[in-house]
């Protein structure tokens, strides 16, 4: 087959024309998997007033910049970018296309893969490229997307390959990627694309908008302190949080505590949340699936603080204290104290 | 004037309480060590349809894709106060990823008919990809709003609702039909004692069967004379096949499934070097000490 591979997309998430940390990760890993197939790296920027993100995009990697820019595209809803983005890819065909796990991608992505008859990987935590060779259908598929991503409760780890239309689509978290520094000397080509949107792409309203920015900078925090539901209470989350005061960290959370109510999903570490790297993240009440692991493992160090001697935490921790948080906490606020 | 509402549910393994025997040794999941329940968002989704029953007057209509047995989480919904119950079942449907699923359901949709609402939950619990309410809603070539909270107000024409966004809300409008994911923002209400009472003997056509086999009792002229008794008293649970739905087999199930499986690894936890800290005074002491030497901590 000589027919030529299409170039790697990614969709560009902006807020007020202020990108989304994960699509410039995305457009990291989109460079590398673009420079092992021998393509081209691009970006796909819908908005308005969003040109000044362009050259951002360039310094990251992009070798092109699809610039769709309308009124009617701000705020983001999703038909019209939703109209604008298949348009683009029935004309352009690209091979693989990705977006960032957010609300936005995770309403987007969807709606683009179901019209285009794509296949579409949720929340992959890993990417590659490989050859596929489907035994059941006899088919031979050479240089595809591997789309890696726990399943089924994280118990098992899947690597899934689209098979039909391109684009190969997969959506991932914030922070599974890593952001590789800018080169402000690259440049990169401009194609400006005119929305083709009818009454009908424009049928949902927004009559109100209410947003803040996060309060919480998990992924820039050096040290974190985690609560997971072995910390009992919203009332116990003190204790997290003054653990997380003493150190001079960030407060985190696994999904279970989430989800119990003790603190706001903003804080929250793992798939479903952000991915972290921090100098020391000590996970206290928390078990260790293994989605929560993997928005973790890569901490320089880990401590697992854990009644249960036999808890997943401790095959990634580095130092393992089983005891009681009310015990532990205390302790080592003490003697962090004592020594600075 | 009354709405039409239809609310799309999943019977899932209860990936959330996993237990040791979860996973067979070589590294397959072992679905009957996990216990069958009603997806979490699906229940908030059901609540907020019987919200907008109670509020607007509406006709509840439940439908589920999955094998017989799934014709529990439909019971369910009868017990909370859905007025009608579709199970979509063929084994046409097994091994659908995302897209094909929502195919499917979009063909039992077109069957139940005119609609003024889709509710799904945002996701499911044991793939977690929120992929299936999107897909159906452009299979419909209908609009969609995600991640809804409440609906604030309903019409003939439109509804306005209330949705969650990255740090914020949205209030959307959009007109009808539509279909709207739902997110953990309600308290869905219990099983009602009475409707208990009412629907405890509601059944699919294969449940019926199967009670006939029970009793040694196979006429199939019967069988319909009974499924129209039960269609009578507003406990029969509509079964429909690929047929049914008129859904093209080569777009259902594994078959109509862009996402293929390439390998699956069961989760082996590498073993770090843990060092092993006592949880006294002079352990934790040394602990923080080395620390601050390393510069792990400033």
């Amino acid at each position: 087959m000589s027919e030529k591979i299409g170039n790697v997309w990614i969709f560009i998430e902006q807020e007020g024309g202020a990108i989304a940390d994960v699509s410039l990760e995305l457009v990291c890993k989109g460079r590398e998997l673009a420079k092992r197939l021998g393509v081209k790296t691009e970006a796909v920027l819908l908005g308005d007033n969003v040109g000044k993100c362009v050259d951002t995009l360039y310094h990251y990697g992009c070798d092109t910049v699809f610039l769709a820019e309308d009124k009617r595209l701000e705020p983001f809803t999703v038909l019209p970018y939703a109209k604008v983005l298949i348009d683009l890819i029935k004309e352009h065909k690209p091979n693989i296309l990705l977006f960032g796990a957010t609300l936005k991608g995770r309403e987007l992505g969807p709606r683009v893969a179901s019209e285009k008859l794509a296949g579409l990987t949720a929340d992959c935590t890993d990417l590659q490229i490989d050859d596929f060779d489907d035994k059941v259908n006899k088919q031979f598929y050479k240089n595809k997307l591997m789309q890696i991503r726990p399943a089924f409760g994280g118990n098992i780890i899947a690597t899934i390959v689209n098979t039909w239309d391109d684009p190969q689509m997969v959506t991932v978290r914030e922070g599974v990627m890593k952001m590789d520094e800018p080169d402000k000397t690259r440049k990169g080509t401009l194609v400006k694309v005119t929305p083709k949107l009818s009454n009908d792409d424009v049928i949902v309203k927004v009559i109100e908008r209410v947003r803040e920015e996060k309060e919480v900078n998990l992924k820039g925090a050096q040290v974190i302190v985690a609560g997971g539901y072995g910390v009992g209470s919203k009332e116990n989350f003190k204790l997290i949080y003054a653990l997380a005061e003493a150190l001079g960290g960030e407060v985190g959370a696994s999904r279970a505590a989430v989800d119990a109510g003790w603190i706001d999903h903003d804080h929250q570490v793992g798939q479903t949340g952000v991915t972290v790297r921090p100098k020391l993240y000590i996970a206290c009440g928390i078990s260790g699936s293994i989605q929560h692991r993997a928005g973790m493992d890569d901490s320089k160090k880990i401590i697992a603080i854990n009644t249960d001697p036999d808890a997943p935490i401790f095959s990634v921790a580095h130092y393992g204290i089983v005891g009681e948080l009310n015990d532990v906490i205390p302790k080592m606020i003490k003697a962090y104290k004592a020594k600075v | 004037m009354s709405y039409t509402v239809i609310v799309f549910v999943k019977q899932v393994p209860d990936t959330q309480n996993i237990t040791g025997d979860a996973m067979k040794p070589d590294g397959t999941v072992n679905r009957s060590a996990l216990p069958a329940i009603f997806n979490p968002e699906d229940l908030n989704a059901l609540e907020l349809a019987l919200q907008l029953k109670d509020r607007y007057g509406a006709k509840v209509v439940v439908g589920t894709m999955g094998p017989p047995n799934a014709a529990e989480v439909l019971r369910s919904s009868l017990y909370r106060g859905a007025d009608e119950c579709v199970l979509l079942t063929d084994r046409s449907f097994a091994g659908a990823d995302t897209l094909a699923t929502s195919y499917a359901l979009s063909c039992c949709a077109n069957k139940i008919g005119k609609f003024d609402l889709i509710l799904c939950g945002r996701q499911a619990i044991d793939g977690d990809t929120a992929q299936v309410g999107p897909q159906l809603a452009e299979k419909l070539k209908i609009p969609q709003i995600c991640y809804i909270e409440e609906v604030i107000k309903l019409d003939k024409k439109k509804v306005v609702a209330k949705r969650a966004i990255e740090g914020g809300y949205e209030i959307l409008e959009s007109p009808l039909p539509a279909l709207m994911t739902v997110i953990d923002s309600n308290v869905p209400r219990p099983q009602a004692a009475r409707k208990i009472m009412k629907y405890k003997n509601a059944r699919t056509r294969s449940e019926l069967a199967k009670d006939h086999a029970n009793a040694n009792y196979t006429d199939a002229e019967q069988l319909a004379v009974e499924e129209d008794a039960l269609k009578q008293k507003g406990l029969l649970i509509y079964e429909w096949s690929a047929e049914d739905v008129k859904a093209d087999k080569g777009r259902t199930g594994l078959a109509g499934s862009p996402t293929k499986v390439k390998n699956i690894m069961s989760v082996v936890l590498t073993a770090t070097d843990t060092k092993k800290i006592e949880p006294s005074e002079e352990g934790i002491k040394n602990l923080v000490h080395e620390l601050i030497d390393d510069h792990t901590l400033g």
